[in-house]
């Protein structure tokens, strides 16, 4: 079952765009909130192991995120849109 | 202020439309090339709130800093330390300022979010994203023009090492990622971030005000809509200053990760490694 046809069943109208805009943003938050889960925690993981090379870390964690929450981000802006 | 009237006009709590929160009318050369709204007259406050601040830090400098020149001197310090040095290495300090610029428009721009009797955060519109991303993107692509010539699109989107047939695969992904992708996401990360940070303030605000005082009521009735409301608007009235807190720490972090993004385009624009 798609989600076009999901949206439609839900009521028509303006209901079922509301509906599509909370799954597109909903779907596309579930990856980077997952890899940014992962990211984090192996980055902390490799902080508390080796202190002296937190700064290298955090800066390459920040890159990480950065990269991985432009999907989220993607899927947010595109509620809107569509 | 006339968003506060408009949830009230018709009481109880509405969710405000985007055009309530992100779209002002122009109040000067209206209909013409030049017309100036709310938006467009705190991008240019912004820009000299930036240019102020380093004229009075830097223009007649001591070599005692008084607190505000070293509160200056820790901003130019973060950029050259925590982003320039430990991602571009000693040849990227020429670029120092640019980043340091480009760092203090952003936060001033997304300082507004929380700023008294301001309140909007500009970055939420794609104006100024759009055009800050794009001066990036002209800015590593004539830096990798200027250190490698024309090889830099070769070095760019070629990666060495990779059997014959992967590169019809490999270069158009290449290509993709770093000349669209990358100015696409810089400009989209910064906004999106700052217009989903407004919409969850103003909500956050509104629910407080729309489910635990009625100013229709004289001279005030608390809660309108009723104990379960009241919870909501409890809910609503704490998480207010937690999330301009919260709001604050993106505003910094948006503004460190564009300049951060910067430094490692132009950096790769630098050093032909691949």
């Amino acid at each position: 079952m798609d989600l076009v046809f999901l949206a439609q069943a839900a009521e028509g109208g303006q209901q079922a765009s509301n509906l599509g805009n909370g799954l597109v943003y909903g779907l596309a938050a579930i990856g980077p909130g997952l890899g940014i889960g992962y990211l984090v925690g192996k980055s902390v993981e490799s902080m508390a192991r080796q202190p002296e090379a937190a700064g290298m870390v955090r800066t390459t964690m920040f890159l990480g995120i950065a990269f991985v929450e432009a999907l989220a981000l993607f899927g947010f802006v595109l509620a809107f849109i569509i | 202020m006339n968003l506060l009237l408009a949830a009230e006009a018709e009481g109880g709590f509405h969710v405000p439309s985007l055009e309530t929160l992100f779209e002002f009318p122009a109040f000067l050369f209206e209909d013409t090339l030049f017309a100036l709204n709310r938006t467009g007259l705190l991008y240019l406050i912004a820009a000299g709130i930036v240019c102020a601040l380093m004229l009075t830090a830097f223009r007649a400098p001591k070599v005692v800093p008084g607190k505000f020149q070293a509160a200056m001197e820790s901003v130019v310090g973060f950029v050259r330390d925590n982003i320039v040095l430990e991602v571009m290495g000693p040849d990227g300090l020429r670029f120092v300022p640019f980043l340091t610029s480009l760092f203090l428009f952003i936060f001033v721009n997304n300082f507004y979010e929380i700023m008294p009797f301001v309140q909007f955060p500009t970055t939420g519109r794609m104006a100024v994203p759009a055009l800050l991303a794009l001066t990036v993107w002209f800015v590593f692509i004539a830096v990798g023009v200027k250190n490698q010539g024309l090889k830099y699109f070769k070095n760019a989107i070629v990666l060495p090492g990779v059997p014959f047939a992967i590169h019809f695969l490999l270069v158009p992904i290449e290509f993709i990622s770093t000349f669209i992708v990358r100015p696409l996401t810089l400009a989209v990360r910064l906004f999106a971030n700052m217009m989903a940070g407004h919409i969850l303030l103003a909500i956050a605000f509104i629910a407080a005000n729309a489910f635990l005082i009625d100013f229709h009521a004289w001279p005030f009735g608390f809660f309108p809509e009723g104990a379960s409301g009241a919870v909501i608007g409890i809910f609503a009235l704490a998480a207010g200053p937690l999330l301009v807190a919260f709001e604050l720490l993106v505003g910094v972090l948006q503004a460190y990760i564009f300049t951060i993004l910067t430094a490692v385009y132009i950096s790769g624009a630098l050093h032909p490694d691949h």
